[in-house]
């Protein structure tokens, strides 16, 4: 009978100890965003883009300061080298050197334009905003992902204008790292799937290594985006994040 | 009387080489009256067609609208006063709402500007009424023009999907089914464009009783009371671009009218020429019977003149009725004339004002005078003595 209530006792712990392990939805986004959302980083990408043409490689260098301030240069191939885009708040500028030599104002529906023929918007690629501040978050179920242990995130905005009105993220439940995620539009249609398929830990958070993101509206079959090196304490002149660095 | 006497005289004794000069002339005219008739043609059916199909009495454009700037057309909404709603519900207008999607025929991205029109609308030629038809999805109902059919490869009953931002920013994504692709002669209604039911676009956008662009009909009175956030756009205005093209492409289309009035009045020139040098005896006779060298001048210019004078004549005579003809009958143009940019239909039908006879005419025989003169100032400096001998001085 003891044995029995020891083994009841220890099943009850159990049980409760893992209810209180249960992480919220909230709980989830913030460690998304304590891995995904940078103060600041300098990193080196390549982004794979899978067309109708065929397979194209671009390699840039970006800089990120906050949600606010991106910069991106592009190195490879040689026809885009030299290209550059600037995002400051909701602003964003395009430059193209030389011989056309203009720098390009991007705003309103060209942010939704894909960026090169990729299956990523200047938004999608600019974006840096924490998820808790803009989504409202419930844990709906779990699932296995490539081996890893996943729960389900549905994601509400909390205001009206948000770009993607829903998400669903599969989130990996020890590293926290969203594995896939769908993002909807107002209707309820998914528009935007990204799959991560490689991860690796830098500053001790897990960040992705390589993600597949595919335009789920169209038929391609979607562009990779590989980051090669990241450095989170490089030193950012401010003069980075200005219209004059686009001309540099 | 006696000078026009001699002039008709010596150029209906010329025989073939006058009606030679007046055939070339006559043709010249003709054909130039033809060329000019075409382009006023083309520009007025094309005003025809942009005010049945788009623009009606006048349009009022929200005032940030501006056709040719996207970055305007998020911006470019307002809600219809209710003035406005008043002169809608006379059928007297009609709103239209604007905004940029991404349409995705056979799975490729593609930019389009969906449109929001009142299928119940009479305003303009659009056969909005076509989306009020009963379908077999769920799907939004949408119209197209050939153009659009042809640059997305849609077909009617086709469902594509459509993405596009509400107001507040969001994304939001559907699917429209083709109902009708129409044939229209007004890229301006076609090119890149989808016609979805108005109240549909509005609840899409989360823009209620919103618009864009309002049309006016075509008989209104007056421009109705539209408050700051409207500004009128006349037929004016809205023409104005298209008037400015027609000419330019008039101006560069002046180097056929300059050939073949060059070609014309060079005939006259050559005629002039060998007249003055065969007829030397005839002018030393003139003017030993007491005619002034400048009487002289006057009764080869006079020449020349008749020349016109004819050549006017007989070009009304067989051109009046092949114009008339051209005119009634149209001209079949092939078809890669209708990507050009114009709202041209298949058939020209070419377009005579009495404007444009008079100035051709005018213009052929100040010509035909210029160089009938030129090469008679000659006789101006001849000896009688060195004529009567043949002899030019």
């Amino acid at each position: 009978m003891k044995k029995y209530f020891a083994f009841l006792g220890s099943l009850l712990f159990i049980v409760a100890g893992a209810g209180a392990q249960a992480p919220s939805g909230a709980d989830v986004l913030r460690h998304i965003d304590k891995n995904l959302v940078l103060d600041k980083a300098v990193m080196s990408t390549t982004m794979i883009i899978h067309g109708r043409a065929g397979t194209r490689t671009i390699r840039s260098k970006n800089w990120i300061e906050g949600k606010d301030k991106a910069f991106v240069e592009y190195t490879e191939p040689a026809r885009e080298k030299g290209k550059k885009m600037l995002k400051l708040g909701d602003q964003l500028w395009n430059y193209i050197p030389e011989p056309t030599d203009r720098i390009i104002t991007i705003s309103g529906h060209l942010l939704r334009q894909s960026v090169m023929g990729s299956d990523l918007s200047y938004e999608d690629i600019t974006e840096n905003k924490k998820l808790i501040d803009l989504y409202d978050a419930n844990v709906t179920g779990s699932e296995t992902i490539g081996g890893r242990n996943c729960c389900i995130l549905e994601l509400r905005s909390k205001e009206e204008d948000i770009t993607y009105d829903s998400r669903t993220l599969w989130v990996d439940t020890e590293r926290w790292l969203p594995l896939k995620e769908e993002r909807c539009a107002k209707s309820g249609k998914p528009i935007k799937r990204s799959e991560i398929l490689e991860v690796f830990r830098v500053e001790g958070r897990w960040y992705p290594k390589r993600v597949l993101y595919r335009d789920l509206m169209q038929n391609g079959e979607g562009t990779e985006y590989i980051i090669d090196a990241v450095d989170l304490h490089a030193a950012i002149p401010e003069s980075q994040f200005t219209k004059a660095a686009l001309k540099k | 009387m006696l000078t026009l006497k001699l002039a008709f005289r010596n150029i209906t004794h010329a025989g073939l080489r006058t009606w030679l000069n007046v055939g070339v002339l006559s043709f010249a005219f003709v054909l130039i009256v033809l060329i000019e008739g075409l382009y006023d043609g083309v520009l007025q059916q094309v005003k025809d067609d942009m005010i049945d199909s788009e623009i009606g009495g006048g349009q009022l454009w929200q005032k940030e609208y501006d056709p040719y700037d996207p970055f305007t057309l998020e911006q470019s909404h307002a809600q219809v006063s209710a003035e406005l709603t008043q002169e809608i519900m006379k059928r007297n207008a009609t709103a239209v709402l604007i905004a940029s999607a991404a349409i995705f025929p056979r799975g490729h991205i593609q930019s389009a500007l969906l449109k929001g029109v009142d299928p119940d609308q009479k305003i303009v030629r659009l056969p909005a009424f076509v989306l009020r038809q009963h379908r077999q999805t769920h799907a939004i109902p949408g119209l197209i023009g050939a153009r659009m059919a042809k640059s997305t490869g849609l077909q009617i009953g086709d469902v594509v999907g459509v993405r596009w931002r509400n107001a507040h920013g969001t994304f939001d994504a559907g699917d429209i089914e083709i109902v009708q692709v129409m044939t229209t002669n007004v890229p301006s209604i076609d090119k890149d464009q989808l016609w979805i039911p108005l109240d549909t676009l509005r609840a899409m956008l989360r823009m209620p009783g919103e618009a864009t662009v309002i049309t006016l009909a075509k008989d209104i009175a007056r421009v109705p009371a539209h408050g700051p956030q409207w500004i009128v756009r006349d037929h004016a205005y809205l023409l104005k671009e298209l008037i400015e093209n027609i000419n330019k492409k008039k101006i560069s289309s002046s180097f056929m009218f300059i050939l073949l009035m060059g070609m014309a009045l060079l005939a006259v020139f050559d005629t002039q020429v060998l007249s003055i040098f065969r007829r030397r005896k005839e002018m030393g006779t003139l003017m030993a019977l007491g005619m002034t060298r400048w009487d002289v001048v006057g009764l080869f210019t006079l020449e020349g003149c008749l020349l016109g004078i004819l050549a006017f004549l007989a070009g009304s005579l067989y051109g009046i009725p092949a114009l008339a003809y051209i005119a009634a009958r149209g001209i079949t143009l092939p078809q890669m004339t209708s990507q050009i940019g114009w709202a041209i239909g298949s058939t020209v039908y070419p377009h005579y004002g009495l404007r444009l006879y008079a100035v051709t005419s005018l213009t052929l025989f100040i010509s035909v005078i210029v160089v009938s003169f030129l090469p008679t100032r000659r006789i101006s400096k001849l000896k009688p003595t060195d004529a009567l001998r043949g002899k030019l001085s």
